[in-house]
This record gives C-alpha cells, sequence and structure tokens, in this order.
C-alpha cells in the first residue's frame, strides 16, 4: 500500500511540474505514460500470471488504428464521442485478445512467447498489407486532436488527459491483482498444477488476464494515436512488442508500478541518449542486459528486496 | 516598407559582428537499412556548410542531426524534438515519401519551416499543398523523372511493361508518374507486382513476370536496389530493365555488377552529368567521402546553398517562416544538378535526365566504373510534365490503383 502512495506523490509532483518543462518534455511526459498503460497489461501477465507475452503492441495496434480509422474516415471521435472511441478501442483490444487468448492460453512458457509473437506479427501483416484501410506501408496520418469543451490539440491538456487514463488503469489493475482473482494469478505464477487440483479452472484465470490486459492494450492504442497523429505498422511491429516487454523487466515485473519506470527510463534514455552518441542502441541493450543478470526485481526490487 | 524595415535590420545586423546563428534541424537515418543513404544526405548537407566554414553570410550555422531511423513515427518524434526543444527554424530532410507525409504537418503544427530535401511525396506540393504553409521541396516529387521516362519508354519503341515497385507511397507515386506518361503515348503496363519495401528475397515475384512483355520497370529502394537485378539475372530474365531513379542512384551502383549494365533510368541528377560544375563537386566530394555523390548527397547540398542564398539576401537575418518560403522559392540556381527554379506550388522545375548504367571512364578517374550516362535530357520539367496544372490536380494521387492497370489480367 505505501509504495501506491509514493505513486501518487510521485504523479502529483509530475502533474504540478508539467506545465513548466517545457514544449518537448511535456510530449515525452504523455509518452511515458501511454507506455505505461500497456507496460502495467504486460506486467499483469508477466509479473502476476507468469506469462511473458511478445505480442502485447497488437493490441495498441488495434486500438491506434481504429482510432485513426474512424477519425479519418468517418470523422468520428473528434469530440465528445472520443469518450466512444476510447471504449470501443478497449472492446476491440478485448475481442482481439479473446480471439488470440484461444490459441495463446493453451501454451507456456518460451511456447506462449513463439505463439504471442506470432499472433502479434498476424496484425502487423494486416497493417501493413491491408492498404485500403490502413493506408499500407505509410500509416494513417491524423489531422488533429480531439475538442470537447476542453482541447486536447494543448499538450498541456492532453498531459492531463492521459495522466487521468493512467491513474484511472493503474487504480483498476491495483484492485484488480488484490482481489481474490489477482491472488489466483499470482498462484497460477507460482505452481499452475497445484491450483488446479486445488479446483480453479487455470485455463480460465488466465484466459480472463488475458482479455484484461488486451483491453489496456487497446486504451492505450487511442492515446497513443492521439499522441503521435500518426499510426504506421512500425508501431504494431515486434521491436515495440519488446520495448514494452522490457520496460516492465527494467522497472520490475510483479509491482504495477514497475511498468511506468521502465518507461521513464527507456524513454529518457532513448530519446537523449539518442542525440548525444549514435550508438546509443548499444547503451539501453548493455541496460538491459546488467538488470536482468543483477536486478531479476528490476529497478524497484533495488528497493523492496523481493518479489510483490 | 516591410521591404524598406528589412534592410534596415539587415544592415544594422551586418556592422559589428552580431553574433546570429541560424539553426538547421536535419532529419535523416543513422540506424537501420537506409544508415548508408543517410550518411550521403548528411555528407551532402555538411559538405556545404564546411565550404561556408559555418557561416551564412554572417549567420553561424548550428546543425543538428536526428536519426529518424527510416520509419515515419520516428520522424514525427524527431521532428517534434527538433522544433520544440531544440527550436530550430528550419527543419531538413526525411528520407521516404511516407515520412515526409507525416513530418508535414508537424510543421503547419509548430510553424516552423520544413524543407523537403529528399522525401519525395507527391501530393505535398499538389492537392495537400494549402494545408502545408511552411514546406518548400528542394529535390523532386516521385512522378516528376518519371513522366519523362514514360514518354522515353514509349518513344524507343517499348509497347508493353511489367512493373516491379516497392509498395508504399513512392513505388505508387513513381510507376503512377511512368504508367500515365507511357499509356497516354500508347504504351501498355500489363502487370503490377508490388513487393514490400525492404524486400531482399525475390524469389516468390520473379517468377510471375510475364514472359511476353517487352520490358520491366523497377522501382527498387535501398538495399533492394541491389538485390533484384542479381536475382533477375540469376533466374535467367533478359529482358530490357527500366527503372525510377533509386533504382540505379550513385547510391547503390558502386556495389553492382555487370548486370545492371544497359539498364535506364531517369532522375534529376546523375554524378555524370559532364559540366564543369558537377566535375566539380564530384571531385570535391569524392576527395572528402571517398565515394561519388548520389542525388541524396547533391540534393541535400544543393539545399543547403539554397538556404545560404536566402541568408545572403537578407544579411545573415533568420526572415521568420512566411517570409523564408516566399524567398527561397524565388530562387534560380545554377546547380551541379543544372539550372533550378520553383514552380508556384513550391516544387523544382529543373532538367531531367534519362540514364543507361555503363562502365567507363568518367571524369578522369582512370579505373573502368559503372556511371549513369545522360542519354536524353528533357530541360526544365515541372512536376506537371506537360500535363495542365488544373487538370493534373483533378485526378487522385498516384496510388497502388491509379491509373488503372487497364491492361491487367
Amino acid at each position: 500500500m505505501k509504495r501506491v502512495w509514493i505513486l501518487l506523490a510521485a504523479l502529483a509532483v509530475a502533474a504540478i511540474v508539467a506545465p513548466f518543462t517545457g514544449p518537448f518534455i511535456i510530449l515525452l511526459l504523455a509518452q511515458i505514460l501511454v507506455l505505461g498503460i500497456i507496460a502495467m497489461s504486460v506486467d499483469l501477465l508477466l509479473g502476476y500470471t507468469g506469462l511473458p507475452s511478445l505480442g502485447q503492441a497488437a493490441y495498441l495496434g488495434v486500438g491506434a488504428y481504429l482510432t485513426a480509422i474512424l477519425a479519418t474516415k468517418y470523422g468520428f471521435g473528434l469530440g465528445w464521442d472520443f469518450w466512444l472511441v476510447v471504449l470501443m478501442g478497449m472492446a476491440a483490444g478485448a475481442a482481439t485478445a479473446a480471439f488470440f487468448g484461444l490459441f495463446a492460453i493453451r501454451a507456456s512458457g518460451v511456447y506462449f512467447l513463439m505463439i504471442t509473437l506470432a499472433l502479434g506479427m498476424c496484425v502487423w501483416g494486416l497493417a501493413y498489407r491491408w492498404n485500403s484501410l490502413t493506408g499500407g506501408d505509410n500509416g494513417i496520418n491524423m489531422r488533429g486532436r480531439p475538442k470537447f469543451g476542453i482541447e486536447l490539440a494543448n499538450d498541456v491538456t492532453f498531459f492531463y488527459v492521459v495522466l487521468g487514463f493512467f491513474i484511472a488503469s493503474f487504480f483498476a489493475l491495483h484492485v484488480l491483482v488484490n482481489s481474490p482473482f489477482g491472488k489466483s494469478l499470482v498462484g497460477i505464477r507460482e505452481r499452475e498444477l497445484r491450483m488446479r487440483i486445488l479446483g480453479y479452472n487455470t485455463w480460465l484465470h488466465k484466459y480472463i488476464a488475458f482479455v484484461i490486459a488486451g483491453a489496456f492494450g487497446g486504451l492505450a492504442g487511442v492515446l497513443w494515436a492521439h499522441l503521435n497523429g500518426i499510426v504506421s505498422p512500425v508501431d504494431v511491429l515486434l521491436p515495440a512488442s519488446v520495448d514494452v516487454l522490457l520496460m516492465v523487466v527494467l522497472g520490475g515485473p510483479g509491482t504495477l508500478v514497475g511498468g511506468l519506470i521502465g518507461a521513464t527510463a527507456v524513454v529518457f534514455l532513448r530519446e537523449y541518449l539518442a542525440t548525444v552518441v549514435q550508438w546509443w542502441q548499444y547503451v539501453l541493450g548493455a541496460v538491459y542486459v546488467l538488470t536482468i543478470l543483477y536486478l531479476p526485481g528490476g529497478i524497484m526490487g533495488l528497493f523492496k528486496g523481493g518479489k510483490a | 516598407m516591410k521591404r524598406f524595415a528589412l534592410l534596415f535590420a539587415g544592415a544594422v545586423a551586418v556592422g559589428p559582428a552580431v553574433a546570429q546563428e541560424l539553426k538547421i534541424g536535419f532529419l535523416a537515418p543513422m540506424t537501420g537499412i537506409f544508415a548508408q543513404i543517410g550518411k550521403d544526405m548528411e555528407n551532402g548537407f555538411q559538405m556545404y556548410i564546411d565550404e561556408q566554414k559555418g557561416n551564412f553570410a554572417g549567420a553561424k550555422v548550428t546543425f543538428i542531426v536526428e536519426d529518424e531511423e527510416g520509419k515515419p513515427p520516428v520522424g514525427v518524434r524527431k521532428a517534434e524534438k527538433l522544433a520544440r526543444q531544440d527550436q530550430v527554424q528550419l527543419m531538413v530532410g526525411g528520407l521516404l515519401a511516407s515520412t515526409g507525409y507525416a513530418i508535414a504537418p508537424v510543421s503547419t503544427r509548430l510553424k516552423t519551416v520544413y524543407v523537403l530535401s529528399v522525401a519525395a511525396a507527391d501530393d505535398l506540393t499538389q492537392r495537400d499543398l494549402k494545408q502545408y504553409p511552411y514546406i518548400v521541396r528542394t529535390s523532386w516529387s516521385s512522378s516528376q523523372p518519371h513522366h519523362p521516362l514514360g514518354k522515353w519508354a514509349c518513344d524507343n519503341g517499348f509497347k508493353t511493361v511489367v512493373s516491379v515497385a516497392a509498395d508504399y507511397a513512392f513505388g505508387h507515386e513513381v510507376l503512377g508518374g511512368f504508367q500515365k506518361a507511357f499509356e497516354d503515348c500508347g504504351g501498355r503496363v500489363v502487370q503490377k507486382i508490388w513487393p514490400p519495401l525492404g524486400t531482399k528475397d525475390f524469389g516468390p515475384y520473379i517468377p510471375t513476370i510475364k514472359r511476353d512483355a517487352d520490358a520491366i520497370f523497377t522501382v527498387m529502394v535501398g538495399p533492394m536496389a541491389l538485390q533484384f537485378p542479381k536475382q533477375l539475372q540469376e533466374a535467367g530474365i533478359k529482358k530490357p530493365v527500366i527503372g525510377g531513379g533509386t533504382s540505379y542512384d550513385e547510391f547503390v551502383l558502386p556495389s553492382m555488377g555487370d548486370e545492371v549494365l544497359g539498364h535506364v533510368s531517369a532522375l534529376q541528377y546523375s554524378a555524370a552529368i559532364d559540366t564543369p560544375r558537377n566535375r566539380e563537386f564530384v571531385r570535391k566530394y569524392r576527395e572528402k567521402y571517398g565515394k561519388v555523390p548520389s542525388y541524396y548527397s547533391e540534393s541535400n547540398y544543393t539545399t543547403a546553398q539554397m538556404i545560404h542564398e536566402v541568408m545572403k539576401q537578407t544579411k545573415g537575418k533568420w526572415p521568420g517562416p512566411e517570409k523564408f518560403i516566399q524567398m527561397i522559392t524565388q530562387l534560380k540556381l545554377d546547380t551541379p544538378r543544372g539550372p533550378v527554379r520553383f514552380d508556384d506550388m513550391r516544387n523544382p522545375i529543373q532538367n531531367i535526365y534519362i540514364k543507361k548504367v555503363e562502365k567507363k571512364k568518367m571524369h578522369g578517374y582512370d579505373k573502368d566504373e559503372l556511371w549513369n550516362s545522360v542519354i536524353q535530357t528533357y530541360p526544365e520539367v515541372s512536376q506537371f510534365f506537360t500535363y495542365k496544372k488544373e487538370e493534373f490536380l483533378k485526378q487522385p494521387v498516384y496510388n497502388r490503383d491509379f491509373p488503372p492497370c487497364k491492361h491487367c489480367n
């Protein structure tokens, strides 16, 4: 519980400081929060259920493409109907996960990794080749952010909206992982066989967790589309999924907060290191390797010394 | 009155050495499969800055290079960074046409000049121009060299053509331009094959090429350009090959073998243009970077020159985005590629060279090398070629389905 207060304090500080950070940093902060949402969804799978997903960008992609297509082709979602699009994005993410889960949840460990990777690439394939709908390799350029009383085109306003979504997502997931359902997910992570013997339907538990993660992936996608103003197959590509997974590993799996910390580290390293040196990817790689070798609990592990 | 004020401001500026700064943000891929092209782009621009010792008519040039990775979303992020964080006056570059389409809205949103020194996306200087008051193109629009090429192919006896083109905006537009001019003159495109951008293995595509076509038209970008002619030769296909400009650009030419001899392509630049201006440019570039300049190098070198010319007129004072756009489009320059001026939609009017790959000695170098010999010049070609602007703009931008493939099947 203490952790939650620390996070809230940190977010409050961010919220107060944000408008004064300058026009570029505020974009990065919004980006971190969106990535934080999808990282938490991965954490639900990896940290709590023990399912390493390498295809989470697929749900982000579904949400983002849905948003972009509705906005550019039908002019939908640029006013109050933005909230509808948020719900639709979550539903689309959940529906995709519900479909993919039928295949993925049968497997575990490395096989789960491979299947989610393959399924994620299916979504990429669609984004890349379904030209009439997705614009293919060009992606979709959006014309502007929604406006409903407040103007999301203002980056500070947009940041606060994203912050709101992040906090809501955090609490939803926090409640979830501390519920009996969440505890049984942890049980499955620790020893699935025992849970099954105890009479739990472990398949269904994992399936539901997978679908919920998909929904939050979809939510992140809706925000992602408006954040960048462009949706491109690159957003759905494997490296995007890997990045999110690594953010969780870096921050500390099984903590929810870890995702946000990982996202912060990665985004700032990427944006600032890249301007200083051209071989920044090696530095990022070294950070990952060192984390996995010496900090199995991620950055959060530094503070706690053990898993939640 | 305004001009007077400007002159006055300029005069004040030159007086004692007032330190003025011109911040130029440069977007090019520095990692990934297009990293080498990015290097060519940067080298061209850097060479001009070095020639001027970093001083554009009194303004000290700060040149900030950002890696856009050849990915449109990354390009957008980096453009945001350049405009917001570094507060550059100008953004230059962007490799892929899709990246150009993605960055242009950023320039409008942040009221920052965006000079398209490579990204050839047609519609930016055509149907979409009104949305983008702060962009200007110094290179070419995708279809611009390929209208003349279509005419040339038709005039030189080709009747039917199969296309193999990279499946993204640039590929669509290059082929579109070629097809339009080629078919308007009586030729027929009988099949369109669309490998994805970055394809390395053309095994699945080559066998489907219709055997009875007169020629193959290719649009290759980056490493694709190397693979395709090799694999075509291995498959034993000896049809004449006509290519979009980037298929045989000097960027890939030195790595190619005899399999490309005789292949024809079109562009606004060839390192083999035999003018004193270009010979000098090639010599200096080669001395400095150890390779022959590609159009990526020339285009960015020339872009730097254009920016310098504007700064000369303002005596080193940044004129503001609106005025800059207005001034740069008034320029008439002699460049390595030949004379360049602008049309009223901020796209260059320039010579288009039809080029054939030949092995020979050129510019006084003593080894036999592959060069893009100019076999025909279409002078002063605009992005509308011989078509009327109004009618041209009524048709949709060239895309996967336009012009339709009437003669396929």
